[in-house]
């Protein structure tokens, strides 16, 4: 296998052909923040946090999709993409109903572990709040929209590692929603296997397993979230 | 069909034409055909279909505004008078007085109409002259003469020269040149290519692509099929868009005529190529226009963008080598296989060869469709269409939600690729939105940026929730209800949004409000808090869309 | 250096945030060497005064009430310092946002259409939505947690005073 010899960051380091950005960075213990990148998925390049800037390059690349090349310079922590990440964690923070004290994945959530790291301590936008639901019909997971982030680690989690595709994207803009199958309740899907994966790709605490806390998901009041969340139309 | 049988249809075709008698065209483009095109061709097919006088629908004349449209000239095509607003009763009425040897002034266009004599029509050179449901009248007017070219006298490679030597640039709105993308699909390591043609046109203000589609349907089949035969590609499909079902029809029915013909399908014109061509019809999302999206739409797969590289030319569809060019695009081919590069790059300036369609709508006299070369300043195509309606010159918007604008000041400004991107705009499809001095420019930009909300695919972030949260800035910039400091964040998001986003439209989202902010700052700054619009568009109460 | 004017404030809050000054134990000692707390829920103050150098606000603005006290605080404070998540982000207050104030007031009372007396001339009107303090007012610092760790506001306090 051919080694390319890079800089990143300064640093020169060789990474093997075919190696992403991310990759090689890693391996050299250069830490580049992520969201919906998850190791073993095919990578998005949604989430728009791992952007590196490489020289030649007029806009930043995701670090997650970027192949390495001979020669390349990349610089990880540039003021630019320091910047923009930070923009883009409180984008998503605003974005849906991100309330930590009352998730079940406070203190494991990484979309709150990137935002601390970037040293987020309050948002500029406004909060759009919008009306998203909980679908807890599966009998051992539930699934919370507020918290979605929309990296799509379970689509990909169920599509390429289980095989069953159960979960996709409804909609679209802000108004998309994972949604299974075709919409249906989670529990009346006839593609899950209910073998969780989803649940444990989540980087947030919109996939959730019920009762238990193993999964590091901890345990809520189902009853009552469901309740206030789904209470009708004033 | 043989080679001998195309060579003698448009033979003959040229000999009908010395035929003595009246000829009247009735344009079947979308907005004639709205506005009661049929109802004409109707009335005038019953009354003088089957006498001497030949009766045709034909595609777009340009000056849409303005239908239906008819044009009766004699069978030579000379004497052309333009009807404008007709209804069968006074087509009826015109016709018959032309019979009498009369020159009727009502509702007649003047014969110098700039938007009609100024025009240099190549790529739309059939539109409003042919018929677009009939193969025979594309024959008539020289179609598939240039494929019958390509594949007699040039070798594939010679094509792909042939279009690299004319300096052709992609007309879908980025101008890369087309001939270097068709030496990448031909030069690609891959077991099929595929031709795409894009037929998204989703801009607001943008119709040209519909209008090529609808007016000479067998003008891109035959652009495709060179394009074909020059990168090697057996299979090809046409993206049209949901909204365009007239397009989409006509193009159905040129697909099974050139089939059923032989100019597509196996051995055409008894050579080796082979080429089917597909037609895909979009469910309405714009970010569908963009390239990676557009082939996972055609592959049943959701409409969004993915990440480039690798790009189509290396792996498009089903990880197959892909050309994927704008419909504009492949309405130049035949001409400059037909007339050859050198002709082709005398039209235009250096850099930018050849015509551009422009679609001109908004506060001019005349909107509709018109062809000139790459170049020409925008004053000349403001006077072209009628000059300005209620007002004076303001701003035009070029390139549509993706482009920027140009202001009064820059109104000489050479329509070229790199005159509108040194001014911050874009080229784009060709979508020209003219604005006189009533609009309010930042009611125009929160106006494109609610369109890319809406669109947003919601793949990446800084798309889904910029524009999100861009639209509610700008909102609240219209209603007055916002600081200095908010300005200060919408252009940061604005550059977040240029920068970060995965593909095309969440780059260009904020162009429109980078564009209006580089020449009427001033305008923003005065609807700050306790400001007003200087327009009085966006004032509270009145605005029709304020929520 | 004279002493600071200290001052802290409890809009819609639980007074957790209170409960996280309290928890500085030791720290309060240090703090009160510097500062002088002139205005407080956790003493019986009645009007804010005119020249306070940093206040410590708590809690969301989801009534006029808390408006009106944001606007009162702002105009007479050198450094405003948001304390806690509500104050920053609405947090719990804000768990009401996409439903609007209609559904909070039929979860909590069954018949509001028929009781407005509730929200009348003595309860401040709710406000459609709850917004977090900088959206109201311009914040100079922010204190996030929920509570706060004491740690964070013996920080982020002395940094503040640095900076007077």
């Amino acid at each position: 296998m051919p080694r390319l010899s890079l800089t990143i960051n300064g640093r020169a380091v060789k990474a093997r052909q075919g190696e992403t950005i991310l990759g090689a960075a890693r391996e050299r213990g250069i830490f580049i923040p992520t969201l919906c990148n998850l190791d073993g998925l095919k990578p998005l390049g949604g989430c728009r946090i791992c952007l590196v800037e490489v020289r030649g390059h007029p806009r930043p690349v995701p670090a997650c999709a970027t192949k390495v090349e001979e020669g390349m310079v990349v610089t990880t922590d540039s003021e630019r993409v320091v910047s923009m990440r930070r923009m883009v964690v409180e984008l998503l923070l605003a974005e849906r109903n991100h309330q930590c004290p009352v998730c079940v994945m406070n203190n494991n959530c990484e979309l709150q572990a990137v935002a601390r790291l970037l040293g987020i301590d309050h948002v500029r936008y406004d909060f759009i709040a919008p009306r998203a639901v909980l679908d807890i019909s599966h009998e051992r997971f539930g699934i919370d929209h507020n918290r979605c982030i929309l990296c799509r680690r379970c689509v990909r989690v169920c599509d390429e590692i289980e095989g069953a595709h159960t979960w996709d994207v409804n909609g679209r803009g802000a108004a998309s929603r994972i949604i299974s199958d075709l919409a249906e309740p989670w529990g009346l899907s006839g593609t899950c296997t209910d073998c969780g994966k989803c649940v444990q790709a989540c980087p947030t605490g919109a996939l959730f397993a019920k009762g238990t806390e193993t999964t590091g998901k901890g345990t809520i009041c189902l009853e009552k979230l469901v309740a206030w969340r789904q209470r009708r139309e004033p | 069909m043989t080679r001998d049988e195309l060579r003698h249809k448009s033979r003959c075709a040229r000999e009908t034409r010395t035929a003595a008698g009246l000829r009247i065209s009735v344009c079947l483009g979308s907005p004639c055909v709205a506005t009661g095109a049929e109802a004409v061709l109707r009335a005038l097919r019953e009354s003088y279909g089957d006498r001497a006088i030949e009766v045709i629908g034909t595609g777009c004349m340009g000056p849409c505004s303005r239908g239906p449209l008819i044009r009766i000239e004699d069978r030579r095509g000379n004497r052309a008078a333009y009807y404008e607003k007709t209804t069968p009763a006074t087509a009826m009425a015109t016709v018959r007085a032309h019979l009498e040897g009369l020159n009727p002034d009502q509702g007649r266009l003047p014969a110098d109409l700039p938007f009609l004599i100024r025009q240099q029509r190549v790529v739309l050179a059939n539109s409003g002259i042919c018929d677009p449901e009939s193969l025979a009248s594309s024959l008539e007017n020289g179609g598939y003469a240039a494929l019958l070219h390509a594949i007699e006298k040039m070798a594939p490679e010679e094509v792909c020269h042939e279009i690299s030597a004319s300096g052709l640039r992609g007309r879908g709105g980025a101008g890369y040149p087309t001939g270097t993308k068709w030496e990448l699909v031909r030069a690609a390591k891959s077991r099929r290519r595929y031709v795409v043609a894009n037929g998204d046109e989703g801009d607001p203000g943008a119709f040209m692509d519909r209008t090529l589609m609808e007016s000479d349907p067998h003008r891109l089949l035959e652009g495709m099929a060179i394009a074909a035969y020059a990168v090697g590609a057996t299979q090809g499909f046409i993206y049209v868009r949901g909204e365009y079902p007239l397009a989409a029809r006509r193009l159905r029915q040129a697909i099974n005529e050139a089939t059923r013909a032989g100019l597509l399908g196996p051995h055409i014109l008894e050579s080796g190529f082979s080429f089917t061509i597909r037609l895909r019809i979009g469910a309405g999302a714009f970010v569908c226009g963009e390239e990676t999206a557009l082939m996972a739409s055609i592959m049943g797969r959701r409409g969004q963008p993915v990440i480039r590289p690798p790009y189509p030319a290396q792996r498009g569809l089903w990880n197959q080598s892909t050309l994927i060019n704008n419909v504009e695009t492949f309405g130049c081919i035949a001409p400059i296989i037909s007339k050859g590069a050198d002709w082709f790059k005398s039209i235009g300036v250096p850099g930018s060869s050849g015509t551009k369609v422009f679609s001109i709508s908004g506060d001019v006299a005349t909107v509709g469709v018109m062809e000139v070369p790459l170049g020409t300043p925008l004053r000349e195509l403001v006077a072209m269409s009628g000059g300005i309606s209620n007002g004076n010159f303001k701003a035009a918007q070029t390139g549509g939600a993706s482009g920027g604008c140009i202001p009064a000041s820059h109104l000489d400004t050479p329509m070229d690729y790199e005159s509108l991107t040194s001014l911050g705009s874009i080229m784009g499809s060709g979508g020209l939105i003219i604005m006189n001095d009533r609009r309010c420019m930042a009611d125009m930009a929160r106006f494109f940026m609610r369109f890319c909300q809406d669109e947003s695919c919601g793949k990446c972030v800084p798309c889904r929730a910029g524009t999100e949260q861009a639209a509610q800035l700008l909102r609240r910039i219209t209603s007055g209800d916002a600081t200095e400091d908010d300005l200060v964040k919408l252009e940061e998001l604005c550059h977040l949004m240029g920068d970060a986003s995965l593909c095309g439209l969440g780059m260009a989202a904020p162009t429109p409000v980078l564009g209006t902010l580089r020449w009427f700052r001033d305008e923003y700054q005065a609807h700050l808090r306790a400001g007003g619009c200087p327009t009085g568009v966006c004032d509270r109460e009145k605005h029709p869309c304020h929520v | 250096m004279s002493r600071i004017k200290l001052a802290t404030a409890w809009l819609s809050g639980c007074s957790g945030c209170h409960m996280g000054i309290l928890n500085l134990h030791g720290g309060l000692m240090e703090l009160f060497q510097l500062c002088d707390l002139v205005y407080s829920p956790l003493a019986d103050f009645k009007e804010y005064p005119a020249e306070v150098d940093i206040a410590l606000i708590e809690g969301a603005i989801s009534n006029r009430d808390n408006l009106e006290m944001a606007r009162i605080i702002r105009r007479y404070t050198k450094k405003v310092v948001s304390l806690g998540d509500c104050a920053i982000n609405g947090n719990v207050a804000a768990l009401r946002n996409p439903g609007g104030k209609a559904a909070v007031l039929e979860a909590a009372y069954a018949d509001p259409v028929n009781k407005p007396v509730v929200f009348g001339e003595c309860v401040p009107p709710l406000f459609d939505k709850v917004l977090p303090l900088h959206q109201v007012i311009p914040v100079d610092a922010f204190i996030p947690g929920c509570p706060p760790e004491p740690e964070a506001i013996r920080v982020a306090l002395h940094r503040v005073i640095e900076r007077l």
